[in-house]
């Protein structure tokens, strides 16, 4: 059985005219969103995209841009009780609840 | 510097004796068989027991009799996912490279970009790898890409990097088809052995919940009369219970309920779990209504901190359902908790 989130993908952009087609996105997607079709990549299933952030990252030419970020609910509360961006960072020194989470 | 710290001393269970030299570099041997004390480590880990400490020092190791041509595997120095490296690596010869992640593993490490570009340029000058292999290819974990950029790395150090499978299971599959992965490889699961692999660790987390939970219970089953006890028994096994529910249930049942968020999904648990309470415990009506608003949150927050262990949730999805969630969660608790103490000012004072 495939787990499918709600409001995924939303960042997630794909500039065509810039990609060469190397494929890169392909190897590094998770969970299989992009595909090779006519030497470009394309945006096979956006629905599956839990802006990891790899693609991005690893375009050589700056094709895929995507806002990335951590898809934990404490990561989210932990930045509202601080007042900064979502961290995963539970494990940190400067965390109040540090070795206390199971995600990382 | 971390090699001073008194903690990382004891969380280096592996000793790494055998050397093997080549031209001037002299590389730690390690086994590609786990010892009793590292399997006791992993299961202290998984109970969430001196996490932050187990380690292994960054830089560069040999597994079996690598030479000039054997592959380059990179990871991270949590020392769980350095002993899953090399328990996969029996019977290969490779070097592993290990960069500092702080004791995180790799995806996660990737995130915060630990494992990330600049850790990896600096790991292959400090070690020399240059002088210890002839080629240039380094393979790393596909969910390392979140922090490595492969192009950057190949301008930078001349190392090409191929990024093999999401689970280190499938390295020899894939070493052996000359560096080519399935699809089925590149994909990240959620299989129910991986969603179990974070209960225990979640379930020491909840000791002090449990604690506040058994001290309210008996707060708001008051006064101390001969049916002190039975009222502190339905009200303490309905709570408890639902947290169990969101702790050990949830994650195998996770598939199989219905809606996308994890809080929608702890709630018909909690629900589920709360009319049962309520036929088990034989309550009135009033007190069930009240522990059910009280309890069903409890395993609904739960489930909402699931997302984090969970291998495909987004931040956009996580942040409507703390946004959404959280205040129906507070709402719900306080409304239970009123009830609960209201039913017992009633009953007191009717007596």
């Amino acid at each position: 059985m495939e787990l499918r989130y709600f409001s995924a993908g939303k960042s997630l952009a794909l500039d065509t005219g810039s990609c060469i087609g190397c494929g890169r996105c392909v190897e590094v997607c998770p969970h299989a969103v992009f595909s090779i079709n006519d030497r470009l990549a394309a945006i096979e299933v956006r629905d599956r995209c839990m802006e990891c952030g790899a693609c991005g990252r690893n375009c050589p030419t700056g094709a895929i841009t995507v806002k990335s970020g951590v898809g934990c609910a404490f990561a989210i509360i932990n930045g509202m009780v601080s007042g900064k961006e979502p961290s995963c960072d539970c494990d940190g020194p400067e965390s109040p609840r540090k070795n206390r989470k199971a995600c990382c | 510097m971390e090699k001073s710290r008194k903690s990382f001393g004891s969380g280096l269970t592996t000793k790494f004796t055998p050397v093997l030299s080549i031209g001037d570099k002299h590389i730690p041997k390690t086994s590609s068989t786990l010892t009793v004390r590292d399997i006791l480590g992993r299961w202290k880990v998984r109970w969430g027991i001196g996490r932050r400490g187990f380690r292994v020092a960054p830089g560069l190791y040999a597994v079996g009799e690598p030479d000039r041509k054997s592959p380059v595997l990179v990871t991270a120095n949590y020392k769980m996912t350095f002993d899953l490296v090399r328990q996969a690596l029996a019977g290969i010869d490779a070097f592993i490279l290990v960069l500092d992640t702080k004791g995180i593993n790799v995806w996660c490490a990737a995130g915060k970009g630990t494992f990330g570009t600049a850790e990896l340029e600096a790991r292959i000058t400090s070690t020399g790898l240059r002088d210890v292999v002839g080629h240039r290819e380094l393979i790393l974990p596909q969910l390392g890409a979140v922090g490595v950029a492969a192009h950057e790395i190949y301008a930078k150090t001349g190392f090409a990097v191929h990024y093999g499978p999401v689970r280190i299971d499938d390295i020899k599959a894939y070493i052996a088809a000359g560096m080519e992965k399935t699809p089925a490889m590149a994909r990240v699961q959620f299989k129910l052995r991986d969603r179990l692999a974070i209960i225990p660790v979640e379930i020491t987390q909840a000791l002090p919940i449990v604690i506040a939970i058994a001290a309210a219970c008996s707060l708001l089953s008051l006064p101390f009369d001969p049916a002190f006890g039975v009222r502190f028994f339905s009200r303490v096994a309905t709570m408890l219970g639902a947290v169990a529910v969101g702790i050990v249930l949830f994650p195998p049942l996770l598939p199989y309920l219905p809606f996308r968020a994890f809080a929608a999904k702890g709630a018909i648990l909690g629900l589920i779990w709360s009319l049962a309470a309520a036929s088990l415990f034989r309550m009135s009506v009033p007190i069930s209504i009240s522990l059910a608003l009280a309890a069903i949150p409890l395993t609904a927050f739960l489930a909402m901190q699931y997302t984090g262990a969970s291998t495909y949730t987004n931040i956009n999805g996580a942040r409507i359902e703390v946004t959404r969630g959280i205040p129906i969660i507070l709402i719900s608790e306080l409304l239970g908790l009123m009830g609960l103490i209201a039913e017992r000012i009633l009953s007191v004072r009717t007596a």
